[in-house]
């Protein structure tokens, strides 16, 4: 297990490196350019010594090798600095300098927000997104594994063919149209719940935490909707295959109640590759949240990446994507783990 | 089990009649199919909505780029001359979403042939070279790390201008959302295609083929392609959904087609700023995506099932 496990964390490193490099190609074409939003008057000599201050003169590897240090050592290094209160020490091998000494470590900064360094325009929209989005998920997991169970138990009764239909329904709405639908009704047409996500809404008290209940509650049911209807129809044939097996019918043969051996038997089993799907999701609902997001102006992470593309805030859009390839490389590495240590049949080698 | 007891003698009947013709793969799955009622629902709606795109604009001759300012923002009046009502300009929505349902089912239909094509020479080619299998494998694996949706933003806004000025803003976008579509969504494609091919490649009528003589690129495409055509089918026609999905998606972020370009994403987007005044504007191409996708998925179903001779009771 621990080799598996250390040779899958080996192969995890070249994909994400490809990815980056795959990024960053696709970005260096942009026509954008960061002095693009100075002030007009700069005359062009100062302009070029600018765009050579930033690096942009340099060929295309350089330029990557120096993104990529930049944002896997430095950014990192800032973030212990300021959290431990420690200064590193720059770190040369071979007149290469790999991490530059405090203070002229670069920070990977937005072209558009007159230099803030990224890290700190995404740590202040990370909240909002983890609210809606892991509320959403978190309150999906809890609807649907009931849901696929009982629609599993009961195949083809009333309660599984309504299910079974509002899950097809469900999946093939998507948020867009459902989100767009639920403010029509629910903040048009009877006013129960405002429309727009209020981002600044400070939590203080009883009457502000229920406005951001009430705020909360249509982003996050458009979103479960969206989730459970997979999720549920998943848990379902999952729980199908589980009850055909023998072992099923040998506990029932042994007289055990039926309750009994659905919950201890058929559901551990079948929770396994429903576990396992949860963990690939996660990251494929960060990106759903872009549009669930723009559909209630939450301004988290999602709108700050369609804000950065739209202003061709090349730095911003660079980690966002990342961020998003890491997650869905670290999920996916999350996922085959999970899987390896719930399924004893799983021999790793 | 109550349709099988009354087909049954209808069934012999059948049976009679097909002594000349033999029976085939196809013929058994459109009879497995037919018998899946959600199936052949979704079927209908989607060949009336691909009917009513296509020639809905030469029945309903209303000008979607007409603006009538006097006109504008009118609910739906079955008697009236805007049937769907108006938009904020005062163009037809029902034309609108005619021409929409055009582009956007246009672009699902392209992207996933694009998509498909891809992923089924890939997966092909690893199924059956041993050679290429752990590249394109390992390839395919980093193509499914890539963050799809985002990606797909980034890309259009960086090559919108450039294919705008080449082929002009209609189809210059187009092209790009397809070739976008497709190119990130062949993977699952190639991985089912590749699983079956290496099942296939084990049988004894492919063994035989190449005791006989046959070329290896002849026994790839004239004895397994083939073979593999039932989960290309099902995950081509899933596929269709998908595509449709995202182009409404993009289109719905601001980045897909333009605004003079009506798609049912495109007229979402728009429609979302006036729905507090006029909530038809978003509730008819809501409509359309949902119905096209929920229409799709029963057939994909339906296809699943039929062409599984193993799933058939």
């Amino acid at each position: 297990m621990s080799t598996y496990l250390i040779r899958r964390i080996f192969t995890a490193i070249p994909t994400l490196l490809f990815i980056s490099f795959v990024i960053f190609a696709l970005l260096d074409l942009a026509p954008g350019d960061p002095t693009g939003s100075l002030p007009l008057t700069i005359p062009p000599e100062v302009r070029e010594k600018i765009r050579q201050s930033l690096g942009l003169d340099e060929p295309f590897v350089v330029r990557y090798l120096l993104w990529l240090k930049q944002f896997t050592l430095h950014e990192p290094i800032n973030a212990i600095e300021q959290t431990f209160g420690v200064t590193v020490p720059g770190v040369q091998i071979g007149g290469i300098s790999l991490i530059d000494q405090p203070g002229d470590r670069l920070r990977v900064t937005s072209w558009a927000s007159r230099g803030k360094p990224v890290a700190e325009l995404i740590l202040e929209r990370v909240p909002q997104t983890l609210w809606v989005v892991g509320l959403s998920y978190l309150l999906s997991v809890l609807i649907a594994i009931p849901l696929g169970v009982l629609g599993a138990v009961q195949q083809n009764s009333f309660f599984d063919q309504v299910s079974s239909v509002i899950a097809v329904i469900g999946y093939s709405m998507p948020t867009f149209v459902t989100g767009l639908l639920a403010i029509v009704i629910f903040s048009v047409k009877l006013g129960w719940f405002p429309m727009i996500y209020d981002t600044t809404l400070v939590v203080n008290d009883i009457g502000s935490l229920w406005q951001q209940i009430r705020q909360m509650i249509m982003p996050v049911s458009v979103l479960a909707f969206f989730q459970v209807a997979q999720l549920s129809r998943f848990t379902r044939s999952s729980m199908l295959d589980n009850l055909k097996q023998d072992y099923v019918r040998t506990a029932n043969a042994k007289g055990f109640r039926q309750r009994y051996v659905v919950i201890k038997h058929v559901l551990r089993n079948s929770l396994i590759p429903v576990i396992t799907l949860i963990a690939l999701g996660i990251p494929s609902i960060f990106a759903g949240a872009i549009i669930t997001e723009q559909i209630f102006r939450v301004n988290g992470l999602g709108a700050l990446l369609i804000i950065a593309i739209q202003s061709f805030d090349i730095p911003v859009v660079m980690t966002v994507l990342f961020i998003f390839a890491v997650l869905i490389v670290t999920f996916n590495l999350i996922a085959d783990i999970v899987y390896g240590v719930l399924d004893p049949r799983i021999q790793y080698s | 089990m109550a349709a099988t007891t009354q087909a049954a003698p209808s069934g012999l009947q059948l049976v009679k009649q097909k002594t000349t013709k033999p029976r085939t793969l196809w013929r058994d799955a459109w009879g497995q199919f037919r018998k899946n009622r959600l199936a052949i629902l979704g079927l209908l709606v989607l060949l009336l909505l691909i009917v009513a795109a296509l020639a809905g604009p030469i029945f309903y001759t209303a000008d979607p780029d007409k603006i009538d300012i006097l006109a504008s923002e009118l609910s739906p009046t079955w008697t009236g001359d805007h049937p769907f009502g108006t938009d904020d300009l005062g163009r037809d929505s029902l034309a609108r979403n005619l021409f929409g349902g055009r582009i956007s089912l246009a672009v699902g239909f392209t992207a996933m042939l694009l998509a498909m094509t891809v992923g089924t020479l890939i997966g092909l080619l690893s199924g059956f070279i041993p050679s290429l299998d752990g590249p394109l494998m390992r390839f395919t694996d980093m193509m499914f790390a890539l963050p799809q949706l985002p990606l797909l933003l980034v890309i259009i806004m960086l090559f919108r201008d450039s294919l705008r000025s080449l082929f002009g803003p209609e189809v210059g976008i187009f092209i790009l959302v397809v070739f976008v579509i497709g190119i990130l969504g062949w993977m699952p494609t190639a991985r089912i295609v590749r699983g079956s091919v290496l099942s296939i490649k084990q049988k004894e009528f492919v063994e035989a083929a190449g005791c006989i003589g046959v070329r290896r690129g002849m026994i790839m495409f004239k004895h397994i392609l083939p073979n593999v055509m039932s989960p290309i089918i099902v995950s081509a026609t899933l596929g269709i959904a998908s595509a449709i999905l995202t182009e409404s998606a993009l289109s719905f972020l601001g980045l897909g087609f333009p605004s003079d370009v009506p798609t049912w994403g495109r007229l979402l987007f728009d429609g979302r700023d006036f729905m507090t005044r006029n909530p038809w504007l978003v509730f008819w191409p809501g409509l359309f995506i949902s119905l096209t996708i929920l229409s799709i998925n029963f057939m994909g179903d339906g296809l699943r099932d039929a062409l599984d001779p193993r799933s058939r009771q």
